[in-house]
């Protein structure tokens, strides 16, 4: 491990310690929060028996098809409005602020039409995250140096081709930054609007949890979904700076 | 450097226009597709929204979101500025903290709600810490990265003066830093008003966002149409107006 990740280690570790030292000594009481080798310990237990798996698998199908929207719609927007100057001028006032409109604000609204189901669900993460890859793949094709596809016309590769050989590559590590937005999206999409109002799942896993005073479920849940999104993150932010490092853009 | 001049047609202000009408048609014909029991239409909506301003127990909730968000605001600008300056400033907390606090950005906050609501009580202090800890994190980070990437020619020139330390951020490192800075608050503006709406949508007795829980409840849809619609036109137009402060403010350097 670096120098850096060393510090990092004994940050996060010093914090951890200072919780579980606060605990033990009851400066913080157990009707608050539990101490944290008691969450990893529930946390170990809950995965062993499999209480939570269909509330894992519920939020986890959930949030990939709503990112498997969001890419596919996203992209294919984003290409098509690089094509039209005026429509992508016309909607530039709504993606310059739509990340300050609350996209949960229309979670009831769609409770209202779909009903209580998952499709409320869906929208939201969806709609959280397509604008990102829009956004994003807009910026990678305009960074497309034209050189290249003029090379590409010379050497009169196929469209298809071009996409492939071309544009991909050169556009590629704008549309992870893309992608990783709307992973991140997606997740806090589905757990939020769990959360605020749903019929399983883990974000409503928390909420039924709290509401019943039952620390013993709510905090390895909350640990658990710390650490699945920031892993997930993280794994996907190497990624990208490997890319942008290879083109010597960081 | 001036923009080139262009025709009203092509101005920004007629891109917001079409758009504006083009979304109040699209809501025109969801409702003529969807009909009453799931959707209003905008005049009745906007005729709603009108009524809604003169009853004073509205108007009560409206000033409880404001209060709550306008406190969570001014808590994430001061602690955002303070660790942003501390972190640009200090190559090796910055270096350590940064990636760390980048990762907190992905994480579902709204899940941690439950943590500061034992922590807090139900009430506007939790209200207002949930705001803050949506809303700090790109002030930090902005701020970090804007003091970070300060031309090195200032800052020598700070040094040649024999600046102090807050001289050096009073006259050099903040005047440079600004438009980026700005940028952070107005990211964090949206935040945290996402953050303080979310707070009153999962546990609270007043205020905007417990109007529109409170809205499915009894079905109301003209309600819970009226508050989104507030709530959408408020962030979009004050988020415009900073938008367009923040081009300003990155055109000048």
């Amino acid at each position: 491990m670096t120098r850096l990740g060393w510090y990092r280690f004994a940050v996060v570790g010093g914090a951890v310690a200072l919780l579980e030292v606060l605990s033990l000594t009851g400066a913080i009481d157990k009707i608050t929060m539990q101490a944290p080798h008691l969450i990893v310990r529930d946390l170990w237990r809950m995965l062993v028996s499999g209480r939570m798996n269909g509330a894992i698998m519920k939020t986890m199908g959930n949030t990939v098809l709503a990112l498997v929207l969001a890419l596919g719609v996203g992209i294919i927007a984003g290409a098509l409005l690089h094509r039209l100057r005026a429509l992508r001028d016309t909607l530039d006032p709504l993606f310059a602020t739509y990340y300050a409109v609350p996209v949960f604000a229309f979670y009831p609204f769609f409770i209202v039409i779909f009903g209580l189901g998952d499709t409320p669900q869906i929208l939201i993460a969806f709609m959280l995250g397509v604008v990102a890859v829009i956004v994003n793949t807009l910026n990678g094709l305009d960074r497309v140096p034209n050189v290249l596809l003029k090379t590409a016309r010379i050497l009169q590769m196929s469209p298809v081709d071009t996409a492939l050989r071309m544009t991909l590559p050169s556009a590629g590590p704008y549309l992870l930054t893309g992608v990783k937005l709307a992973v991140a999206y997606s997740f806090i999409g589905v757990i939020g609007s769990e959360f605020i109002m749903s019929r399983g799942g883990i974000g409503y896993e928390i909420s039924f949890a709290y509401a019943n005073f039952d620390n013993a479920t709510m905090y390895p849940l909350i640990l658990l979904i710390l650490l699945a999104s920031i892993a997930i993150n993280g794994v996907l932010s190497r990624w990208e700076q490997r890319l942008l490092s290879r083109r010597g853009m960081r | 450097m001036t923009a080139p001049k262009r025709g009203w047609l092509q101005s920004g202000w007629a891109h917001t226009l079409v758009l504006v009408v083009a979304l109040l048609a699209l809501w025109q014909a969801l409702y003529w597709w969807a009909g009453d029991v799931a959707l209003a239409p905008p005049l009745a909506t906007f005729a709603y929204t009108a009524k809604l301003f003169t009853t004073e127990s509205f108007d009560a909730h409206v000033i409880d979101t404001l209060r709550a968000f306008a406190i969570a605001y001014a808590l994430s600008v001061v602690i955002g500025l303070v660790v942003g300056f501390w972190l640009g400033f200090d190559r090796l907390s910055g270096d350590v903290l940064e990636p760390m606090i980048v990762s907190l950005y992905a994480v579902p906050k709204l899940t941690l709600y439950p943590i500061l609501l034992l922590a807090f009580g139900l009430g506007l202090s939790a209200k207002v810490a949930f705001g803050v800890i949506h809303g700090v994190i790109p002030i930090i980070l902005f701020t970090l990265s804007a003091v970070q990437n300060t031309k090195p020619i200032l800052v020598k020139t700070g040094r040649v003066l024999n600046l102090s330390r807050s001289q050096m951020v009073r006259w050099i490192l903040f005047p440079a830093a600004i438009p980026e800075i700005f940028t952070g608050l107005r990211v964090g503006f949206a935040l945290t008003l996402i953050g303080s709406l979310l707070a009153e949508m999962f546990a609270s007795q007043r205020g905007l966002g417990y109007l529109l829980m409170n809205g499915i409840g009894l079905h109301n849809v003209e309600l819970i149409m009226s508050v989104t619609l507030i709530i959408v036109v408020f962030a979009f137009a004050v988020s415009s107006f900073l938008l367009y402060v923040d081009k300003r403010l990155h055109r000048r350097v």
